[in-house]
Order: C-alpha cells, then sequence, then structure tokens
C-alpha cells in the first residue's frame, strides 16, 4: 500500500505524535501517546456503544410495527445522547444495606473489560491500537472478566432478585464460555496463530475462513453465534435480567450513571462477540472478494464495520423473535448439546486439516 | 456417602421472595409470596387485597340500571359480557324477554370482546416468556376491535353498552362492515401468530409438560373457562347452558387433555377461530326488532335469589342477586373465574422453577381487578 496516499485521520495522528515527541522526553511522550489512543478509544466506543442503542431500538421497532425514537434530532439521532444526558445528571441512589465498596466497584469492572477488549481489534491494517500475538486469547480472557461485575452487582445490591440474577449469569457465562473457546480454538487450528492480524491476513489469499474451512467452520460460526448471544446475556439467553421473572435482575438497585455502564456494556460486548466473529469467519477488514482491495483511499474500516452491523443485526434479530429459555434448558443446551458438538468439530477440523481438504 | 446423607449433610436455606404487587409478570397488583429453595419453588401464597374496591358493597348502595357500569371494572377486558351477565340476571328477575336483536348484538360483541381478549393475553404470554414482539403484533389487531366498540358504544373498554332489557342504543351503520372487514383481516393474522410463537421450539419447549393441572383437580378447585377446558373438562357456559343467541349458532367446545401451559395455550387460539365463526354465523342476519325493551325508570326485582352465569374469557362468571324487592339488591355476590382459577395455582406450581411459575401463571390468563374486585 502507498503510504503517501494514506486517508487524511492517518496523517492527523502522525502529525499529533510527531509534534508530542518533539517536546517531550520519549519515555514521557510514548506514556503520553498511549493515555491520549486510551483517552480517544473511550470516547470512540461510549459513542458507538450509544448509537448502537438507538439501533437497537430501530430495529425492535421496525420489527415491531412501530417507528421507533424520532423526536431528538432528525431520525432520533440524538435520542441515546439525550438519554445518557440524563442519565448523567441523574443522582445516584442506593439502599442502605449495601456493601458500598463492592456496589460502586461492580459496574466498572463491567465496563472497563469491556472496553479492554476493544483494544486489540484491527478494525483495518493500520487502525489497530495493540497488535500482541496472543489476541484471540487475549479478547477471551478479558471479556470474561465482566462477569465478575455482574455477580459483585448481584451480592453487594443485597437484593434478592439482584442476586438470582447474578448467579444465574456466574453459571451462563461459565458454562457458555466453553463454548465460545472451543469454536474460537477451532479456527485457531486453521490459522495457526493467535495474533488477529495474521488471522486476518491468512484470509487475504484463501478466501474467508469459514469458506476455507466449509463443513467444521459453519459449525463453529452457528455454535459461537449461539454462545456469544449467550455470553453477552442477551435474549433467548437474557435469563439474567429476565424482567417478567426478576424485574431487572442483578442490576435492579442501580441507578443514573451506573446502571448506564451496565447498559452500555452489554452493547459493546455485543459489539466485541461481533467483531470476534468478523476475525475469524469473515475476513475482518477485506474487501469480499478483493473488490476494494486495488482502490487505495478506500476505508477497509468500512468493510469491518459493515460487517459487525451484519452480525449485530442477527444477534437484535435472535432479541425481538424468540422467547428466553429457561434456567435449567440454558444448561442443557450447553452441556448436552453444544460441547459434545464443539469437541467432535473440533477432532473434524482437525482431520479437515490433516487430509488438506481446507479450500 | 449415598444420596441421601449427602442431602442431609449439604443443606440449603429456603428463602421468600415477593413476586408483585408491582411485578412485570403480575399484570397488575397480585402479590406472590413465593418460598423459594434455590430457584425452586416450595410454595406459592397468592396474597390479594391491593387492587379491591369492595364493588359487591356497593352493589347493595347502588340501583339496578347503575350496577351494571360497576360491573366492567372487574375483569376490564370482557366487560361487555360482565355488564350482560349483570343484565341477564336482572332481566330473569323482571321476567322480560329481550328482542332477537339485542340477543344477536350481544353475542356478537360478547365473542368480539373474547377475540380482544384473547389478543391481548396472546400477546401478554409472549412479553412473559421474553418474546417482546408479540405483544405489539396483539395490540394492533386489538385495536381494530376496540375501534369497533367505540363508534358503537362510545367507549373503548368499558363499554357500558348493555343495559337491562336491552342495548343502550342501536348499533352503529358501520358496525356491520367494519366487523366484516376485521374477520378477514384476522384470518390473515392469526396464521402468523403461530409463526410467531406457536411453532417456536424455545416457545414449546418452555411451556410443554409445564403446570400440568389434571381433571380432577380442575374440577375440585372450581376452575373453569380456557383454562379448565385445557384439562379436558368441559365447562362452557354457552355450550351447557346458553344465553343470548349462543343456542342458534354452532360452534365446537374446544377440549384439550393435556392440562399443560401449551395445551392451555392451544385452547386459547383455537378459540379465537371459533370466536370468528360464531361472529360469521350471526352478522350477516342480525334480525330487526327493538334495542330496548320498556322496563320502569325505577327497576325493583320481586324478592327472592336470582342467579345468572355466562362465560367470559377467563371462565365462568356468575352474578347471585338477592333482592328484598327494593330498588337497590340487599346482596349481591359474583362468582369471578380468576379467583377460583387463582386458587390451583399453588397446586400446581410446588417443585418447579421460577420461570415455569412464570408461564403457568400467563397461561393462566389472570387479570387481577377480576380476582380481587
Amino acid at each position: 500500500m502507498n503510504f503517501t496516499q494514506m486517508i487524511i485521520p492517518l496523517n492527523i495522528t502522525k502529525t499529533i505524535s510527531d509534534w508530542i515527541y518533539s517536546i517531550m522526553p520519549e519515555t514521557a511522550a510514548s506514556y503520553t501517546i498511549m493515555v491520549i489512543i486510551a483517552v480517544a478509544y473511550l470516547a470512540l466506543f461510549a459513542v458507538a456503544g450509544l448509537y448502537l442503542v438507538l439501533l437497537e431500538r430501530k430495529v425492535a421497532a421496525w420489527f415491531q410495527l412501530r417507528i421507533g425514537p424520532n423526536r431528538v434530532g432528525p431520525w432520533g439521532l440524538l435520542q441515546t445522547m439525550a438519554d445518557a444526558l440524563k442519565l448523567v445528571s441523574k443522582e445516584l441512589t442506593s439502599t442502605i444495606k449495601i456493601d458500598k465498596f463492592l456496589y460502586n466497584l461492580a459496574p466498572y469492572f463491567v465496563i472497563v473489560s469491556a472496553l479492554m477488549a476493544m483494544a486489540v481489534f484491527p478494525f483495518s491494517e493500520q487502525f489497530q491500537a495493540f497488535d500482541i500475538n496472543i489476541g484471540v486469547f487475549f479478547l477471551i480472557a478479558i471479556s470474561s472478566i465482566g462477569v465478575i461485575g455482574i455477580l459483585l452487582a448481584g451480592w453487594s445490591s443485597n437484593n434478592k432478585y439482584a442476586l438470582i440474577g447474578a448467579m444465574r449469569s456466574g453459571l451462563q457465562t461459565i458454562s457458555y464460555e466453553l463454548s465460545v473457546g472451543l469454536s474460537i480454538l477451532t479456527m485457531v487450528l486453521l490459522t495457526g496463530t493467535l495474533q488477529l492480524s495474521e488471522i486476518i491476513e491468512a484470509q487475504r489469499t484463501g478466501g474467508w475462513l469459514i469458506l476455507q474451512g466449509h463443513v467444521p467452520s459453519i459449525i463453529a460460526f452457528m455454535i459461537f453465534m449461539v454462545a456469544g448471544t449467550a455470553e453477552t446475556n442477551r435474549a433467548p439467553f437474557d435469563l439474567v435480567e429476565a424482567e417478567s421473572e426478576l424485574g431487572a435482575g442483578f442490576h435492579t438497585e442501580y441507578s443514573g450513571m451506573k446502571f448506564a455502564y451496565f447498559f452500555l456494556a452489554e452493547f459493546i460486548n455485543m459489539f466485541i462477540i461481533s467483531s470476534i466473529a468478523v476475525v475469524l469467519f469473515f475476513g475482518g477488514w477485506l474487501s469480499p472478494f478483493g473488490i476494494t482491495e486495488n482502490i487505495a483511499w478506500f476505508p477497509q474500516v468500512f468493510w469491518f464495520l459493515i460487517k459487525v452491523l451484519g452480525l449485530i443485526f442477527l444477534m437484535m434479530w435472535f432479541r425481538w423473535t424468540f422467547p428466553r429459555l429457561r434456567v435449567d434448558q440454558l444448561l442443557t443446551l450447553e452441556w448436552k448439546y453444544l460441547l459434545p458438538l464443539n469437541l467432535m468439530n473440533i477432532v473434524l477440523m482437525a482431520i479437515v486439516i490433516w487430509l488438506n481438504w481446507t479450500i | 456417602m449415598t444420596d441421601q446423607q449427602a442431602q442431609n449433610k449439604i443443606k440449603t436455606e429456603e428463602y421468600f421472595i415477593n413476586m408483585g404487587p408491582q411485578h412485570p409478570a403480575a399484570h397488575g397488583v397480585l402479590r406472590l409470596i413465593l418460598t423459594i429453595d434455590g430457584e425452586i419453588i416450595k410454595n406459592v401464597e397468592p396474597d390479594l387485597g391491593y387492587i379491591h374496591r369492595s364493588i359487591e358493597k356497593m352493589c347493595e348502595r347502588d340501583s339496578y340500571q347503575q350496577i351494571v357500569h360497576l360491573t366492567d371494572r372487574m375483569d376490564y377486558l370482557s366487560s361487555h359480557i360482565n355488564n350482560e351477565a349483570v343484565c341477564l340476571t336482572v332481566e330473569k328477575g323482571l321476567e322480560i324477554e329481550v328482542s332477537d336483536r339485542v340477543k344477536v348484538i350481544r353475542t356478537i360483541i360478547d365473542e368480539l370482546t373474547r377475540i380482544a381478549s384473547h389478543c391481548l393475553w396472546w400477546g401478554v404470554m409472549g412479553m412473559d416468556l421474553g418474546a417482546l414482539t408479540s405483544y405489539f403484533y396483539a395490540f394492533r389487531d386489538r385495536e381494530m376491535i376496540n375501534d369497533i366498540f367505540e363508534e358503537t358504544c362510545g367507549a373503548r373498554l368499558t363499554m357500558n353498552y348493555n343495559v337491562p332489557g336491552g342495548l343502550m342504543f342501536d348499533i352503529h351503520p358501520n358496525f356491520v362492515k367494519r366487523t366484516k372487514d376485521f374477520i378477514t383481516h384476522f384470518k390473515t393474522k392469526i396464521p402468523e401468530y403461530d409463526r410467531l410463537l406457536t411453532g417456536n421450539v424455545i416457545f414449546q419447549k418452555r411451556t410443554k409438560g409445564v403446570g400440568i393441572l389434571t381433571k380432577e383437580d380442575a374440577i375440585s378447585f372450581g376452575v373453569s373457562g380456557p383454562t379448565a377446558r385445557a384439562s379436558g373438562f368441559s365447562s362452557d357456559v354457552r355450550k351447557h347452558h346458553p344465553y343470548s343467541a349462543y343456542d342458534r349458532v354452532n360452534f365446537k367446545e374446544i377440549l384439550f387433555t393435556e392440562g399443560d401451559t401449551f395445551a392451555r395455550y392451544q385452547v386459547r387460539m383455537m378459540e379465537l377461530w371459533e370466536s370468528i365463526s360464531i361472529i360469521e354465523q350471526l352478522i350477516d342476519n342480525i334480525p330487526e326488532g327493538e334495542t330496548k325493551a320498556a322496563t320502569k325508570a325505577v327497576i325493583k326485582l320481586p324478592k327472592g335469589e336470582f342467579y345468572q352465569r355466562v362465560e367470559t374469557a377467563r371462565g365462568e362468571l356468575g352474578v347471585y342477586i338477592n333482592s328484598t324487592g327494593n330498588k337497590n339488591p340487599y346482596r349481591v355476590k359474583f362468582r369471578s373465574p380468576g379467583f377460583s382459577n387463582l386458587s390451583v395455582l399453588n397446586h400446581i406450581s410446588k417443585d418447579v422453577l421460577i420461570g415455569d411459575l412464570v408461564a403457568t401463571m400467563a397461561s393462566f390468563d389472570f387479570v387481577i381487578p377480576d380476582i380481587d374486585r
């Protein structure tokens, strides 16, 4: 790629970094840049989360014969901004008998772990904050920290609904973590690397991994989407906050911005799951059939976001169509069906690779 | 260590949890005190009285025309049927024979009310099980019925269209056309309901074999309506003790024998088709005639006891009036379907999960003001 023709924002970042290096000693400059990147990511994903909320409300409206938010801003575009402002300005109420320290800590666990996972995503060839060689492993590890926050929230709220919700969340996340991990492992067998940028690079020539690994890949994708939906505690696996059973589940006692953290984290988690799926199965920022491969100015991030939004739409489709599972059926699905299927699928994938049947 | 010993050693404590009076699954101010071991329900104790308005006592104060209006507020989803029950009782006492026109119009509106009520139940059933979309589908169609009611009766929910001796006024000229339009529209929508919810694997897993009510229990607890018919207890008042125009229409009494939540669901879904068929039989030949029989301005029922039962969307509603010959009744008692149906809830929800209780409650179709009155 010709670096002189690179898109404008990257030139801006280069200018800023040059300027920072020119006014500071090298160590201080590198730390400053890290902080700036972190703040930029934070802002980016807070806004992304807000717009995913808006998208969810619009999608729900389309499914449900409604119009959805359409009063604040054109096409309701500022609705969630207004909601966030309202939540920020609200008083943080809590009950007396809570465990104050854990109660206040819980939302940060959830939101920080969600935001940390964002660090490794390859949005485009250049647009990746942190390209570590154990990227996939890092993602799985980070995304399972969030459940600690939910458990803490449920425990410290001193509320029976919240406690039941949190316990459900614990067993759900621990169970479905296995399927998420194993289905990712199936794909790692195919690529032979854990680094996200290399996984995408492997798909440049051979086609998307979902095609390269054909049958086992497709099975892995299906399992990943089911388990991923469960990991994010979304319908039909939203037992954690099953409103007809538990009121609001683990965040019953939270208000204002602390509630908003849980809410936002759900949407960012959805983005994470979709992003992992896009990287592992749909070629990340690679364009389909390389149609924009030779157009230098075309932002690769476009393809990444389009694919991610497609999968997010799929997850929203689940949510607004399916009824909720019962707690024992949730576990049956994982331990009796998904896990054995997954283990067999790994073996199948190994055989496919061993016999060189990949496309 | 045997299993029994292990159980003795590891002991968990039962705790109680309030489901309601403000709870999303209760659809009103019903408080259920659940005793729970982990997530397994050990005991369900309904606590009533949060919406008690002493309607029965107020009836003793009011004249017979006024009583009709109070009954709207009991089971607000079948207000027309409640009104009719009181009117039929008073008419029985006065020995008035209402005209055929009144009978047919009452029956048509009864069945429209039943469809509206079942629509709302279907939407809420889906919502209780976590499928929020069903609610909006159902309300789209229910809205059309409400529009018909608004045009003819002047109100959408608490209709007050019946008076002792007939109807308050004649039907609106558009009534027949709009009802036919609705029937045509709704016939295409029930298959849509089935596609969204009935055939869904998760839905069937959540409802099949859950909250099983045997026929014997249904009879001994006085359960009625679709809930009882799902257990095989033939209890349709419209069939066994026909009133209004039900003796001149052909319809099936839907009976299932499974007695589980899915059977109750199916009974209601099939009743939608039966209601449509009843309306279709009547809508084209509404006879001409008086819409109101002549009654005195002050109705005085003769001394004695009068009882009339009707089939609401939830079951059997009985109206008992004890008169001493004055312009007010001496005592009025409503036998509401919701109260009797609620009594069986504890019996069939022992040792089930919270999610099952929610599904069972949804399939019973409780309207809390009907339970409490």
